[in-house]
Formats: C-alpha cells, structure tokens, sequence
C-alpha cells in the first residue's frame, strides 16, 4: 500500500497520479461562476459601470424602436389607405412644356377592366379663394381652386371632418368643400349656417370640411368645387390635372401598365403613372435613414460606457492582486486569470446590454403610447444589444485582463 | 533514474546551483543547493532579504530561477511550461501563507473548496473534500462562517485547510504563524507539524529560531546562500 492512500482520508477520487501528468483546469461553466463571484463581491461597482453601457444601448435601442413604430404606424395607415390607388399626371414634353390629357381620358379609364373607381381633379388656373371680397386680391394664401367629381373622397380614401362632400345634384351649385390645410388657413372649423368664400369673384357656400388625405397631402391645401359649375363659371377645360384610380387589389400593376395609352392613346409618353404608396413607402424608408445620426449619439455613449469598463476593470486588477496571486498559488495558468478578467467585463457589458434592452423597449413603449403608435422593437435588437455589451465588454476587457495575466504571482502575493 | 512522486526517501524538492537574478542585478540567490526528501520536515530561518521567501516561490513553482536546475516532486521545472507548473501548483503543491489571502465574500467551505478550483473537479467534490480538511484542522463548527467572523488562528486554520483539502505531496508555508499571536500561532504550528507527520513534505519560511527549533531539519540562510543545513 503506498504512502499516498495511507496518508489521505477523503482524497479527490477522480485525480490522475503517478505517471499520468496532472493539468490545471477551469472549466467554462467554473469560469463564468469566478467572473459572477467577482462582480458579486463588487455590487455597486459592478452596476455602476454597466450603466454606463445600458444607457448607451438604451438610447440605441430607444432610437431604433421609436423611429421603427413611426415607420410601423406610416405603413399602417398606407395599408389602412390601401396600396392599390395609381394616379395618372400630365408628363412634361421633351422640351420641358406641360403635356395635356385629353379629355376623353377619364370616360376611357372608368371603362378599364379592374378598375373599381375613377375620379378627377381639374385645376381652376385664376380663380382665388377669400373670406370676403374686401381682402386685396394679392392676398390669395396660396389656396388652389380644383374641380372635381363627387367620386375623390372614396377614391382617396378620405373622410369629411364636418358637412359632407358634393354629389350629384350638388356639384351643378356654386358649392365648396375645403381641404384639411385650406380650412385652417382660412380659419373655417364650421359648416352649416351660411358659411360662404369669395372664389373667384362669385360667393360659394361652404358645404363640407375634408380630413387630410393622407395618400396625396397636396389637395388638402385646395378648395374643390362641382366640375359642371366650373365649366359655367371658370370655364376651365374639361382636362383633367390629375386622375385617381382605384384598381383591384390584385391587378394594380396590369392596370397601372395600361393607364398611360388608355389615358392618352395618341401619347402615351406624356403621361405619368405613379402609385402613391410606394412613394409613401420610400419616404417612410428614408425616414428611417434621418435616425443614423442619433445612432451615432448613441455610439459614442457606448464608447464612453466601454471607458469606463475599462477604467474599473484596470483598478479592480490593482485591487485584487492578492486574489491575482492566490490564484495562481493554487494552479491557476496566465491563461485562466486573463480569462477570469475577460469574462467579469464581457459579462459586465452583457448585462449592461440587457438593462439597455429593456431601458430602451420601456422608452419605445412610452413614446409608441403617447404618439398612439404600434409598439415595435425591431427582433435584432433583442440578440443585437447582449451581443454589442458582449464585445465591448471583451474589447475593453482585453488590456486590464492582459495586465492581471502579466503580473508576478510572488509580487500580487506581497501586496496583501 | 527520476524519483517519482510520493516515493519515500526521494527527493521531493531539489535545487542544483540556482541562481535567481532580479532586473537591476539585484541576486536574491546565488547558487543555492538543496535536497528535501518526500515527507521531510524543513524549517528555512534567516533574516529579511536573505533570499529565504525567494527559495520558497521558486520551490512553489511561482517564479523561475534564472539559473541553475529545479526538480519539484520528481518534475523538471527548468523546461515545464506555464500550464505544466499550474498543474503542478494545482495537484501537488499547498500554499500557506502569513496574510491568509481568503475571500471574504465566501465562507470558510467555499474558501477550501476553491482551493480546488483549478484542479478541474465538480464542485461537489471540492465540497465534500473541504468538508474533510475543515474537520482535518478541528473547524467542523466554522464551515459556513465567513472569514469576517472568525479569529486570526481560525482564518489560518481555513488557509491550512485549503492547502491540505487537495491532498499535496508538498506544504510551502511563508511565516503562518506570523500574524498570529503566540498562543494561537503555537497551535497552527502543531497543525502543520501534525499533518506533514501524515506523509506530505513541509517546507516553512520563519525568521523566529524558536519555532525553527521544532523543525528535525533547519536550514540557515544569509544573503541569498545556505549557511547552515543541520538535522538532529
């Protein structure tokens, strides 16, 4: 019987002796309980210099969740609007002049297969809009006069904010329905009683107030009235300045390719087709875009926050020489206390990462609630944050756990 | 032929013309030479700056030497790597040191049971082993306290019990009793002479001739040389 079993009650049963060499060892599960130990042991230090990093990726996450919930909500509404709306527009010609669409060009689209609605405005090009025809005639306030047909509420998709819009009987009577912005600068809140406008030297009576449309913002800055009325009166030419169609959902872009010769078959050339929710689409991408800037606020937070992990980790390797040389006394390689250095930061900057997350969603919901948006936290930023805290935590982990790997274990043992 | 581990009458530490030369020129030891036998029991005295605590950290594999050859428990140090010596330090080597160095944060059972960290054992074993050493240095009642809580004497007996828990063929004191007043410094001296009585190999640093006196070998150190080396 050797020495070695005589001399040793509860002796670790699974060690290698003799010939077999024996290696230190730190299993990752063991290495993640050190670096836990370590931040326990300096609580308030610990929380301190991860808030550093939460609230660099708090603003992050808060910049990216606001700007995705207004885009989320613009998309609603385009959806709620519908995608399936083209607009058909005079082109230019080759040599820049305004082109002119025919005027059989809406009867030949409401003829269009596919097409549920057709409607169109026609510009009144010198009639101008006032209370009352003492304001000076130069004082127009930039309110445009259309014409247009009882069909443009519903094929935009619009609503009335009060009184309602022309129909048939109403659009041959000197009648007027003001858009969104028009009724504001002309300080119009009501209709009923005998609310009238001087347009174009004839007095109108004020029938109904437009909600904005969302699909095309530049009507609400018009006022419109019946197209029979404005033949009478204006003597405006029956060609349409812009035309709205609503295809079938699932034929938008059959239609859309048609539109141009069924408007204009002599030029087909000179007409434009567009479909305004893409546009919208593209403005609510680009919108998405303005939010670089403030990403890169949030950046340098997150650079400051990397600093100060740093900072406290360089300090805690100066502080804790003795557990430095203590561990190595007890069979801890170079390797294992750079580690163990490592793995405290990046764990630091992880949950620094999460708080941020969740500082972040909680500003996103704040904001999402108060603007009466949907509350959106894109996915990447769930696996974005803990991974961003994770490298900036190693990164800024690597010079301290250098430093502690470097350190003579005799000296770390003296300083204590 | 090279004495293995554990095999009695072998050399458990051996130093051949070791030199260790600090930066500055500063020469800490100069060609020092020594056999300590497996379960021998070494007290080192000398006075401070003798070379006395350098001896030991080159024994304990903490340092290398600048010159000269260095066997550990039948193990060329000179050419080991930096995971070879941990492994060393992990497996056979127990250190015990004047300042104690236990985490606060842990109790006395963690403390122990940590001192087997780097030996890649689960956690449970360490325990059940920390367990075994706590009683070992008479602390059965102090497993759960905290280092806080307890006396000069019974935080050296929780650093005892850490250096012991592993089972090493080696003990490497650095002047144990040398926070401790007389009293309780007395009774961690018969712990260490107690347990190295079991089999492992004692080494203690002391510049107090009384407590090398109790040693069956002393070994006298000046100016970073052996001047003395007697056995009764």
């Amino acid at each position: 019987m050797s020495v070695a079993a005589l001399r040793r009650p509860g002796g670790m049963p699974h060690r290698r002796r003799g010939g077999g060499r024996d290696v230190a060892r730190l299993p990752p599960h063991e290495l993640l309980g050190v670096a836990l130990q370590g931040l326990r042991t300096r609580k308030l230090r610990a929380a301190l210099s991860a808030l550093g990093i939460a609230i660099g990726i708090g603003a992050m996450v808060a910049v990216v969740g606001v700007s995705a919930s207004s885009q989320a909500n613009l998309l609603a509404t385009i959806d709620a609007l519908g995608t399936n709306l083209l607009t058909v527009t005079p082109g230019t010609t080759f040599f820049g002049q305004n082109e002119v669409l025919p005027n059989t060009a809406v009867p030949m689209i409401r003829a269009m297969k596919n097409v549920q609605r057709v409607s169109a405005v026609y510009s009144v090009p010198n009639a101008n809009v006032f209370r009352t025809q003492f304001v000076p005639s130069e004082e127009t306030g930039g309110i445009g006069v259309d014409a247009t047909d009882p069909e443009l509420v519903k094929a935009m998709n619009g609503s009335v904010a009060a009184g309602h819009f022309f129909d048939a009987a109403s659009e041959n009577e000197p009648e007027v329905v003001l858009g969104a912005a028009a009724a504001q600068d002309l300080q119009i809140e009501h209709v009923g009683g005998h609310v009238q406008l001087f347009v174009g030297g004839t007095w109108f009576t004020v029938i109904g107030i437009l909600n904005s449309m969302t699909l095309d913002t530049t009507l609400d800055d018009n006022v419109f009235i019946g197209l029979p009325v404005a033949e009478r009166l204006f003597q405006v030419q029956n060609s349409p300045s812009e035309i709205y169609v609503r295809a079938n959902v699932n034929d938008v872009s059959s239609v859309s390719n048609l539109l141009a010769a069924t408007a204009d078959p002599q030029n087909a050339d000179g007409v434009d087709v567009s479909q305004p929710s893409d546009v919208l689409e593209a403005r609510a991408a680009a919108k998405g875009q303005f939010t670089t800037l403030l990403l890169g606020l949030g950046a340098v937070a997150l650079l400051v926050g990397a600093i100060g992990i740093a900072n406290i980790m360089v300090i805690s390797v100066l502080e804790r020489r003795g557990e430095i040389g203590l561990r190595r006394a007890l069979g801890a390689t170079r390797r294992h206390i750079s580690s163990q250095f490592l793995a405290e930061s990046a764990l630091l900057a992880v949950l620094g990462g999460i708080v941020g997350l969740a500082f972040g969603a909680i500003a996103t919901w704040v904001y999402s609630v108060a603007q009466n948006e949907p509350w959106v936290v894109p996915l990447y930023a769930l696996i974005a944050a803990p991974a961003a805290g994770f490298v900036i935590g190693a990164v800024a982990g690597l010079y301290p756990a250098a430093k502690a790997a470097r350190l003579s274990p005799t000296e770390a043992l003296r300083a204590t | 032929m090279t004495p293995e581990a554990g095999t009695p009458g072998a050399a458990a530490l051996e130093l051949r013309d070791v030199v260790k030369e600090y930066p500055g020129g500063v020469q800490a030891l100069r060609r020092v030479n020594v056999d300590i036998g497996t379960g021998e029991r070494v007290a080192v005295v000398g006075p401070s700056g003798s070379g006395k605590t350098t001896m030991l950290t080159i024994l304990g594999t903490l340092e290398r030497a600048t010159s000269g050859y260095v066997h550990v428990a039948g193990r060329d140090v000179v050419k080991a790597s930096d995971s070879d010596l941990a492994g060393l330090r992990a497996f056979e080597i127990g250190f015990v040191f004047q300042g104690f160095h236990l985490q606060d944060s842990m109790t006395a059972l963690d403390n122990v049971a940590n001192g087997m960290l780097y030996t890649g054992a689960p956690v449970r074993e360490r325990r059940e082993a920390a367990k075994v050493a706590l009683d070992r240095v008479g602390l059965e009642n102090r497993v759960t306290h905290r280092p806080q809580q307890l006396s000069g004497g019974e935080k050296q007996r929780v650093a005892i019990a850490r250096a012991i828990a592993k089972n090493p063929t080696i003990i490497l004191a650095d002047e144990p009793t040398g926070n401790l007043d007389s009293k309780s410094g007395q009774s961690v001296l018969e712990l260490l002479h107690q347990l190295a009585a079991e089999g492992a190999t004692l080494t203690l640093i002391t510049h107090d001739e009384n407590i090398a006196e109790t040693f069956p070998r002393r070994i006298q150190m000046r100016d970073g040389e052996i001047v003395g080396d007697d056995r009764r």
